[in-house]
Order: structure tokens, then C-alpha cells, then sequence
């Protein structure tokens, strides 16, 4: 495929993996104290599993997979919301795919729907505004869900929806924000990271600038980096080489999708639509302040929280569960003690065991095993 | 198999309303007159004629063809019905007869159950029944007995066939998923993940219009070819749900070996490719109705190879991978990147990512 190919050609990725390994030599890297690179997004973590990246690189660099899967990160309270939501008689609710299976403390929206409940699939919140149109007679709900990069996409649709005067739709907002998340990383304790590959998709939509605080107040490199494998290579590349020369920057290596200043109209749509929450629960990492929006008050004829009564009962993560630990890069998925065991991508217990973006299904499906092993 | 031209008995009756109805399942007339019109009229042949409750076969006509008889069952709820490359009868009867056909049965006679949601047309049907029976003729197998239910609206969606299929396994045959060994070559009769991509774009809800066409095919005559020319094969999987990944798995499971696949070798479809970018899906997942997974020994990979190549359902036939000796029940894959990826069983359905 063109464009695509491209950014998975082994012989230039030979050539990137050569480069770091002679990074690395010339660093003096003790074994027991890798670099600890965290990729803060679900979708590299996808990729990296996807083309076999991390066997690729010598071991004095270890990758951490993030907090950046949105489906992953979503605290079980909310999901019975959305079932709470789902299961009442005229709504049809719908949402992305992967938040499906994501267990809440009763049953997951699967579940819901094998029940009864109108929970249908669909790839754009566009598709659940039509789907309002041509339902009269039900109240459309919309799963909205994700960081930066879907909140603009659920924000047009609401002005849409307002300017259509369409009065039969809703969105329940579960939109976050990556930054103060990073922040919450960077401020906890337990931290080993040297450096971030940084979001590409969220990237697009809010710039570069954003960042500049992890580079001068936590002294750390980021790059921001695409999604093709050689993509990440050359991010690895870029964040090694600035560990190496003493830098500490933000740099963008997926220029050609990431505007410096971001997307201006995606902005103003959400800037016009939403307001930060004071706090927004986390699966796995707590409540951490501003890190979720809600829609503002000129807008709550759209917003379903106002609209339907929900439980919004918060539960906490069962107890057994190490997310958080994992999210942090403290543990490796398979140090988790109920990995492959109580917790599989068939009965996640965790989050992370939810979606293929959440670092354990990526390892259990892509090669959890190996690393499970040479654990033990 | 008897193919003597017979003369009919009795005329066959007409249904004379357009749509099936509860009254076309309650057992009498209007049932009698689908049945005829729909199905006795184009499955056409002497051993369902008599409609009696069950056909009758000859043993000694089965013996002629090998001293085991092969006997399957699938049920079809495919949506929609009629899709591009097929529809939900050519399916019902590729499906058995591929079935059938990877034991290494010469599969030779089906079954036919229809579950119907009242309120179908009559024409749907006799489209349907019409690509049943052309499928049949194109395997070489016949419909023999079936049967017939009307449920009400919202009791299944629009039509469930069920098809049963009895076949005869060749003398000396002896294919299982069991019998790969380290060192044996994993070939496919081409490309992959065509009716997944086809059935999940002809459904509409990702708007995504795409030229991809099911592969949909019976596959009997090109595993005969296959046998013929390598007769050391030691196991055929058609590869259904859950698509390559998944049949791989099962076969390093059962014989405890491992398995690994060349990204690079796999045949996928550009526009396949694309389809799968786009939604996030895995094309190893992705189902297949026409295609074969064989385990050969090297010895004989480029003749199995070789007449896959010259049959039209496997022209582009391909060796993908090999058994290894690693750690039994593994499949791993050597991505196109150069880098190394297990490739597990799949947990439930594919869900597409949102980001």
C-alpha cells in the first residue's frame, strides 16, 4: 500500500536498529538499569507488538507502555453508567467498538446488549447523529470516549446537531486529556522513565507546544512519533540521541501529520463546546485533576449526563489488579500477579486486558508469552 | 452417483403468493407447495423426489468410492444474505462440501434445513434455492432430503439454512491436524480474508464501498488435484472463522509443534489490505470461504504447490510458513518489518479500534 509500505521496510529498519545499537554502546548503559522509554500512546503500543519492534532493539533500552488507550483507562463506575444509560427502554446508545467488552461492575455494554439494551457499533459519532435522525421516536446516545484526537470529532457533531436542531441526540462525555496525565506520571514517585515518545494523533489536533513543560520543569526528551514501525524506530533513534548529547527537547518526528501550532479549527470546536472537569476518575491511576472534559452548560440540552439519571457511582479497581503499577511503568505487564491467570483478554480483570491498545492484551496476544517465560 | 435422466412422477405444485407466511410452516398445503416450488424444483434430483422422510442411498454405490464415510454439519446465518461473489445457498453448500472435502471425502450428498422468518419473498427464496442447486451441480453433489420451518417475525433474521453433508473417504487417506511434523511447509490456495472483508463491507455500517468479492467456492476438485499430485499431505483445514491465525493454532496445538509465517509470503489483497488499515482489523482473522490451509511434507511442497497453482480456486496458491521446533502449540509470524510476533488465537469477535 502506498504510504504505508513505506514505513515498514526492513532494510531501513536494519539500518535505524544498527544506529541505536551504536547509540547505546558508546553510552555506557549498566544491564540492570535500562533506558526506560514509555510510549505514552495505545497506538504505538499496538504497533510495537504488531511488527515485533521491541525484539528489535538491543536490551539496554526498554519500552513502557503508557497510560494512552482510552478504552483501557476507563474506570468501572463509568461503564455501568453507560449500561445504566443503555438499558432504559427508548434509547438506542451507541459507541466505537472496543469499549464494548470493557467490564463494569455488573456487565459490560456486550453483555447489556445480549440482554436487550439497543447498543449498536458505529464509526463515527456522525453515524449516531443520523441514526437520530432517522429514529424520532428514541433518544440517540452517544459513547463519547477518547483524548484529543476523537474529542473534536464528537464537538462538530454536537454543533451539528444544534444547528439541525436535532433534539433526540446526546453525548455521554468521557472525553480526557492527555497532558495532566503525563503530569501525573512525571509527579509520581515510583518514576524510572528517561524519556517519551510522545502521542502523534493527539499531537495533530493540539500541537507541540503543549509538551514544553515535560522538557523544562522534569528535564525529560520527548518525541513526538508516528505510527508505522519506522516511525517508532526513528523516534526510539531521536530520544536516545538526545539522552546521549545531554538534550532535553521536545522534538517531532511525525511532521508530516503534526502541525507545530495543531489543528486551529479542531481547537476552536472544542474550546467552544467543552470545559475541563475538576477531576476525572482514572482506571488504574486514581483521580487526576483537569484531566477530563464535560460539555458546557450552553450545551447540556446535548449532554446525556443531564439528560438521563445515572448511577455515577465510582468503583474501585479490583484488588488484585496492578494497572495502575503497569500504566506507571513500575511493573512489566507480565510481573503483574494475575496476568494470563485471572486476568486474560477473555475475562479482563484489568483494563489494560481490555482493548489491543492496552499493554497487556498486546503482550498476551503478541508475544506475552516470551516475556512471561524469561520472567520466571 | 445416479445422473440417469428420470422422468417426474408428478407435476410440481406453485405457491401464488409473493411472500411466505406462518401458514407456508403449519404442515399442509402451502407448506407442501413451497417445498415444490422452491426447493423439489430446483434441487431436482430422484433420490429427494419421492419426498419421503428421509432419502435413501445406495451402499454399494458409497462403497465404490472409499471405505469411510465422512458426515458434517454447519449452520448458515450469514446477513446479509446476498452478498457480492455469493449469497447465503452458495455458502450452505460450499461450506459442507469444503468440510467434507479437507477429511479427504469426495463429498456426495447433502441435506437442506430452512428455518424462514415469515414475511421473506417467495422469489428470495427461489434465488436462494437456485444458487443451492447450481452450487451442488458445480461441486457434483446432489440435495437429497431437507426440511422446511416458518417462525415469526423477529424469531430469526429472515433466513437460517442448515446443510448436512455425507461423503466417502478415499481408501489410504489419512489427513489430520494432528500429523504435522518439524520441517513440514505450510502452503494456502490463495488469497486471504476476501469473504470477511466482502461480508463486512456489504453490510454497509462502515460506508466503506469496496470492490472485494467473497471467495466463496467448493474446493473438492481442487483438493482432488491436490492429493493426486501429493499424496504425503498430512493435514487440510479450510480456513472459516477466525480466518488463517486461527486454524494455525489449532494445528500446532494438536500436533505440539510450532509454527511460523512470512508477512511477506501471506497473499492478502491490496484492497483487503486497505480495508483492514482503515478499520483496525488483523487480515489473519478475517474469514475465508474458499480457502485451504495444507500442512505438506518438503518433500512434496512444490508439487502440492505446483497443482494448487493449475486449479482455477488456487491460482494464487502460496507456501506461507513451516512447522519449527519450537516451543509446541506456537505460531509466530516474521513480520514484514523484520521483526517477530506471536499470532495467538482470536478472544470473541474483532473489534475495530477507535484510534
Amino acid at each position: 500500500m502506498k504510504y504505508l509500505d513505506e514505513f515498514r521496510d526492513s532494510a531501513k529498519a536494519r539500518i535505524l536498529v544498527r544506529e541505536i545499537e551504536g547509540l547505546v554502546a558508546s553510552m555506557d548503559i549498566p544491564d540492570d538499569r535500562p533506558l526506560n522509554i514509555m510510549e505514552v500512546c495505545g497506538g504505538h503500543t499496538h504497533s510495537i507488538f504488531r511488527y515485533g519492534v521491541e525484539g528489535m532493539l538491543p536490551k539496554q533500552i526498554e519500552l513502557v507502555h503508557g497510560p494512552g488507550c482510552p478504552v483501557c483507562v476507563l474506570p468501572m463506575g463509568r461503564v455501568d453508567d453507560c449500561v445504566a444509560i443503555a438499558e432504559q427502554k427508548h434509547v438506542v446508545f451507541t459507541t466505537f467498538g472496543d469499549a464494548m467488552r470493557v467490564p463494569g461492575s455488573r456487565k459490560s455494554l456486550m453483555q447489556a446488549k445480549a440482554d436487550g439494551a439497543d447498543v449498536r457499533m458505529v464509526y463515527s459519532p456522525m453515524d449516531a447523529l443520523g441514526l437520530a435522525r432517522a429514529n424520532p421516536t428514541r433518544e440517540v446516545v452517544f459513547f463519547g470516549l477518547g483524548f484529543e484526537t476523537t474529542m473534536p470529532s464528537t464537538a462538530l457533531t454536537i454543533l451539528q446537531a444544534e444547528s439541525d436542531g436535532v433534539t433526540n441526540f446526546s453525548v455521554f462525555c468521557n472525553h480526557i486529556t492527555i497532558v495532566p496525565t503525563i503530569k501525573a506520571i512525571l509527579d509520581s514517585p515510583d518514576l524510572r522513565l528517561d524519556g517519551f515518545l510522545g502521542p502523534g494523533h493527539v499531537s495533530m489536533v493540539i500541537g507541540t507546544a503543549p509538551y514544553e513543560f515535560i522538557a523544562r520543569f522534569y528535564r525529560k526528551p520527548m518525541v513526538i512519533a508516528g505510527f508505522e514501525p519506522l516511525d517508532i524506530l526513528q523516534s526510539i533513534w531521536m530520544v536516545v540521541r538526545q539522552i546521549k548529547e545531554g538534550r532535553v527537547e521536545i522534538e517531532n518526528q511525525y511532521a508530516r501529520v503534526v502541525p507545530e501550532g495543531g489543528n486551529a479549527p479542531a481547537l476552536r470546536a472544542v474550546a467552544r463546546v467543552y470545559e475541563l472537569r475538576e477531576f476525572f476518575e482514572w482506571r488504574g491511576l486514581g483521580s487526576i485533576d483537569h484531566s477530563g472534559v464535560k460539555l458546557r452548560a450552553e450545551y447540556s440540552r446535548f449532554d446525556a449526563e443531564r439528560k438521563f439519571a445515572i448511577p455515577n457511582v465510582p468503583i474501585a479497581d479490583p484488588k488484585s489488579c496492578q494497572c495502575g503499577e503497569v500504566l506507571k511503568g513500575a511493573i512489566k505487564p507480565w510481573q503483574c500477579k494475575v496476568f494470563g491467570s485471572a486476568c486474560t483478554p477473555e475475562t479482563p480483570l484489568g483494563a489494560l486486558m481490555v482493548s489491543s491498545e492496552g499493554a497487556c492484551a498486546a503482550y498476551y496476544q503478541y508475544g506475552g508469552v516470551r516475556h512471561h517465560e524469561a520472567a520466571e | 452417483m445416479n445422473v440417469a435422466p428420470r422422468i417426474r412422477a408428478r407435476t410440481l405444485a406453485r405457491v401464488h403468493v409473493p411472500t411466505v407466511t406462518l401458514a407456508h410452516g403449519g404442515g399442509g398445503r402451502a407448506m407442501k407447495d413451497l417445498i415444490d416450488d422452491v426447493f423439489v424444483r430446483a434441487f431436482d434430483n430422484a433420490a429427494l423426489d419421492p419426498l419421503e422422510d428421509q432419502a435413501r442411498l445406495d451402499l454399494c454405490n458409497l462403497a465404490g468410492y472409499g471405505d469411510r464415510l465422512a458426515f458434517t454439519t454447519d449452520s448458515f446465518v450469514v446477513d446479509p444474505l446476498i452478498f457480492p461473489g455469493g449469497d447465503i445457498g452458495k455458502l450452505a453448500v460450499c461450506g459442507t462440501v469444503n468440510d467434507l472435502a479437507v477429511g479427504g471425502a469426495r463429498p456426495l450428498y447433502l441435506s437442506c434445513a430452512a428455518i424462514v422468518e415469515e414475511g421473506v419473498t417467495i422469489d428470495l427464496l427461489r434465488q436462494i434455492a437456485g444458487s443451492m442447486a447450481e452450487a451442488a451441480a458445480g461441486a457434483g453433489v446432489e440435495i437429497v432430503t431437507g426440511d422446511t420451518k416458518v417462525v415469526h417475525k423477529g424469531a430469526c433474521d429472515k433466513l437460517f439454512l442448515t446443510t448436512t453433508g455425507l461423503g466417502v473417504i478415499r481408501e489410504g487417506v489419512n489427513l489430520g491436524a494432528h500429523l504435522a511434523r518439524e520441517g513440514d511447509v505450510v502452503l494456502v490456495n490463495g488469497l486471504l480474508g476476501d469473504h470477511g472483508a466482502a461480508i463486512l463491507s456489504a453490510r454497509g455500517d462502515m460506508a466503506l464501498a469496496t470492490p472485494i468479492e467473497s471467495d466463496c467456492a467448493p474446493l473438492n476438485g481442487l483438493i482432488d488435484a491436490l492429493l493426486a499430485a501429493a499424496p504425503g499431505v498430512r493435514c487440510l483445514r479450510d480456513a472459516t472463522r477466525g480466518g488463517l491465525a486461527t486454524v494455525l493454532n489449532e494445528i500446532a496445538g494438536a500436533s505440539q509443534v510450532a509454527i511460523e509465517i512470512e508477512e511477506r509470503a501471506t497473499p492478502i489483497r491490496e484492497e483487503v489490505k486497505a480495508f483492514c488499515e482503515i478499520l483496525g482489523l488483523d487480515p489473519l482473522y478475517l474469514a475465508n470461504e474458499g480457502k485451504i490451509v495444507v500442512i505438506a511434507p518438503p518433500e512434496e511442497a512444490e508439487a502440492a504447490l505446483a497443482a494448487m497453482r493449475a486449479h482455477p480456486f488456487g491460482a494464487r496458491a502460496a507456501i506461507v510458513g513451516r512447522v519449527h521446533p519450537g516451543e509446541s502449540g506456537r505460531v509466530t509470524m516474521r513480520t514484514v518489518f523484520g521483526g517477530r510476533r506471536m499470532v495467538d488465537m482470536l478472544v470473541g469477535e474483532q473489534l475495530p479500534r477507535i484510534c
